[in-house]
């Protein structure tokens, strides 16, 4: 540049930058934003149940009176709070999942793509046959 | 050489991570954290309990189950530190804690469910 114009003095151009400065707290401007932010939220209380559930593991290993220990500790009103609130929160990380799964999950059957409300409806029907399951594991004995 | 980047094998632990803990934890809190505990089922007697865990096809789904939700969080929660509340400067320290700390719990669940029963 300064071979081809000797003698002109130029202003370099320096244009300021467009950064707007983003708040810490800009999850709570917008209700999308917030749901967004409680949704990635709920990978807190699914590491807090794989603690739980190798806690109960453990119990388990220890012996029976682990376990009625687990038992009874489980039942202090703390707790019980805790797994509510993280229950209500399991369930929307488990509905935004599913929701989100027809984006990311291409299914095909033969040469046709498995249109995206049937890879949804499968979700669900997976997740209420898992749950029978689970249930149907848990209390026959009882 | 091709530089291989971890994020779309973070990314897989992460997805099939959502699955399972989607799939399996809103049923297992209802019954361990709620229904158990304020009695209105009755819990599993300790052999019972035993049994359960200890069949083979219920190790793998309890250590998948642990393992991959381990490493969903530690994804999830990496990210949102960074995007959420912008926390960029410590974007090494948070990864290796994180992973670290899925792995470190991957490996608990294999040895907790090696000596069931």
């Amino acid at each position: 540049m300064q071979a081809m114009h000797h003698g002109d003095l130029y202003t370099d151009y320096h244009p300021r930058w467009l950064r707007r400065h983003v708040s810490t707290y800009w999850w709570l401007e917008k209700r999308s934003y917030f749901a967004f932010i409680l949704r990635e939220s709920t990978c807190l209380f699914v590491a807090w149940f794989a603690v739980y559930l190798l806690l109960l593991i453990a119990a388990v290993v220890d012996g029976p009176d682990a376990y009625a220990r687990f038992l009874a500790w489980s039942a202090s009103p703390w707790m019980i709070v805790l797994n509510i609130v993280s229950f209500a929160l399991m369930v929307f990380h488990a509905i935004t999942f599913f929701d989100a799964a027809p984006q990311a999950l291409v299914v095909h059957l033969g040469h046709t793509r498995v249109p995206g409300p049937v890879v949804l409806i499968g979700h669900y029907a997976a997740w209420v046959v898992a749950s029978a399951a689970v249930i149907w594991l848990l209390t026959r004995a009882s | 050489m091709i530089k291989r980047h971890p994020e779309p094998l973070l990314w897989m632990l992460f997805s099939a991570g959502g699955m399972i803990s989607g799939m399996l934890m809103p049923v297992l809190i209802l019954m361990f954290g709620i229904a158990f505990p304020l009695g209105w089922v009755t819990p599993p007697g300790y052999e019972q309990i035993t049994a359960l865990i200890a069949n083979p096809i219920s190790r793998l789904v309890l250590f998948s189950l642990c393992a991959l939700s381990l490493f969903h969080w530690a994804h999830r929660f990496r990210h949102t530190l960074y995007d959420g509340l912008q926390i960029k400067h410590l974007n090494e320290v948070i990864a290796v804690a994180s992973y670290g700390a899925a792995v470190v719990g991957s490996g608990l669940a294999a040895y907790l469910l090696w000596q069931v029963g």
